[in-house]
């Protein structure tokens, strides 16, 4: 049996103020105005959402904005059971990656929305959503309260 | 090429929750162990390496400072090397850059965490930037599970199947684990207790996850001179490889994994290694999670792309079996993230060199060891063989 010495209780708490930038802010504008806006690569032509101030493949600057799809297929999903630093929400609830019409990434967002009894049958690769919106929009990422499988 | 480079012994802690010491005796504990192991003294040593998580982790900035006494570095030349969960695997990289390059003869490589002092996952879920990823993959457990949903849905895995392999690879790590002295997690378990366990992120559940460590690990390399004067069954390291992915999460294919294939490839091409199952004796494959385990060793060419369910199932990479993989229990059942995968390289080089005790393969010659780091997006890679 191992003597028990103790802990010394601490903590650091530091608050930061990230920059926003120009692109995420209009990103985050355009879900403020019911939107979700990616943008194309002038060299690959590929469209990336969010959008992205330059193409990770292509180290070149992104071009045109374009609002996209706000409907896709499900690519990939979790059930997030357990509470981790950060979760938008409360678990459980289950995330996916999803691909939009139209887009060459997938966006990851929450899937929700309807008869938890039934997810076995409903959520799988493939599975067709789409963006179900708050009625209050603040600029932020959860203003899209989650896709919601047709 | 650089000059030839060698494992010459390693120390570990006991791992596991470690509120006896504070985190220098610990990291002090493994430094301690490797000269015992190697019957070396500082003065034989030119330089040290260190790397460990974010400081997060440890709550205390700059941990090489704080830890100079312990890791002996007083008054020699050091160097810190952090990739996330890469890290262990970044160390033997930096030490092996550091004598094949030839401007050091003997090197200490150190890795180490103190898991249950703060919020481990907290601070995984800063490696993340909080624009957007942070909010949908937080913690570690998220990210792989996606992936393990893509890589399942690609080659029609059944999920039952999917399942029993993963429940398997567990209750043999776990099993594995109780003949290894340094092991974390020591419990027996059934199929059963590892399919009927919490679920965590679905599809993983408790027994798929591997756990918070205490714990540091130290190795020593040395030049080939050094090595055939110092130790008598040197692990020579015979390939190398690193590759990272993009940042974007959703970027890339995650089944079809590039970082893991590239830095497998960067390894084999250098220690010549074509059919990996025939060649190999013994993996340490970093495994955090039983079922990206499976996809690992797709991605490392032990199997074919939608096929290691079936062999896992089979015992092709149990003990006995043709590719027997994590002997020690991996990092499913001792997890000090900075140091886990420099374990995987000293269990590989203990097993080349004949010294794995109770744990040991027999007869092997050629092992692999590998770190898996960032939000899926660092493979890297060390293979070790018995002979020059």
């Amino acid at each position: 049996m191992t003597k028990n010495y103790g802990t010394l209780k601490h903590t650091v708490w530091l608050p930061y103020n990230f920059a926003v930038g120009p692109v995420f802010l209009r990103f985050y504008e355009g879900l403020k105005e019911g939107k979700i806006l990616g943008n194309q690569c002038l060299k690959c032509k590929k469209t990336l959402v969010p959008a992205r101030t330059f193409c990770p493949s292509c180290n070149v600057d992104m071009g045109d904005w374009r609002e996209v799809s706000q409907e896709g297929n499900i690519v990939s999903w979790i059930v997030a059971n357990e509470p981790f630093l950060g979760m938008p929400i409360d678990p459980p609830f289950i995330a996916a990656l999803i691909r939009l019409d139209g887009t060459d990434c997938s966006f990851l967002h929450l899937v929700g929305g309807f008869d938890t009894d039934t997810l076995n049958k409903k959520i799988k690769k493939g599975t067709r959503v789409r963006a179900h919106w708050r009625t209050e929009k603040k600029g932020h990422l959860m203003d899209i309260q989650y896709f919601k499988p047709k | 090429m650089g000059n030839a480079v060698a494992i010459i012994g390693s120390g570990q802690t006991k791992h596991g929750r470690r509120n006896d010491v504070t985190y220098p005796d610990l990291v002090r504990e493994a430094v301690q162990a490797a000269l015992e192991n190697t019957g070396l003294t500082m003065d034989d040593v030119d330089g040290v390496v260190y790397g460990s998580m974010p400081s997060m982790m440890e709550g205390v900035a700059m941990t090489h400072f704080y830890f100079a006494d312990a890791l002996r570095t007083v008054g020699k030349p050091m160097m810190k090397t952090e990739t996330c969960g890469t890290t262990g695997m970044s160390l033997a990289h930096t030490g092996y850059y550091w004598i094949a390059s030839g401007l050091a003869d003997v090197v200490m490589v150190v890795g180490s965490e103190k898991m249950y002092e703060g919020d481990s996952q907290a601070t995984m879920s800063t490696v993340m930037e909080p624009y957007y990823l942070r909010s949908f993959l937080a913690g570690a457990p998220g990210i792989f599970a996606m992936q393990v949903h893509e890589w399942t849905a690609r080659y029609n895995i059944p999920s039952e199947k999917a399942r029993d392999a993963a429940a398997k690879i567990s209750v043999d790590h776990h099993m594995d684990a109780l003949d290894n002295p340094h092991a974390h997690i020591k419990v027996k378990l059934t199929m059963d207790d590892v399919r009927n366990s919490r679920v965590i992120t679905y599809p993983f559940r408790l027994w798929d996850i591997c756990p918070n460590s205490d714990g540091a690990c130290a190795i020593i390399l040395a030049s080939a001179k050094k090595a055939k004067k110092m130790c008598k069954k040197p692990a020579w390291i015979k390939g190398i490889g690193f590759c990272g992915d993009e940042y974007w999460y959703g970027d890339s294919d995650k089944v079809s994994w590039k970082c893991a294939m590239e830095a497998v490839k960067q390894a084999y091409d250098m220690a010549g290694i074509k059919n990996p199952r025939k060649e190999l004796d013994v993996a340490e494959v970093y495994n955090p999670f039983t079922f990206v385990e499976l996809l690992h060793y797709e991605c490392f060419g032990f199997c074919d792309p939608g096929e290691a369910c079936d062999l896992a199932l089979k015992g092709v990479f149990s003990r006995g079996g043709e590719l027997p993989c994590d002997p020690s229990g991996g990092t499913l059942c001792t997890n000090p993230i900075g140091a886990t995968a420099l374990i995987r390289v000293a269990e590989a080089a203990m097993q080349v060199s004949g010294l794995a005790g109770d744990h040991q393969i027999p007869g092997a010659n050629m092992a692999f060891a590998h770190g898996l780091g960032g939000l899926s997006e660092f493979n890297g890679i060390m293979i070790l063989g018995s002979k020059l």
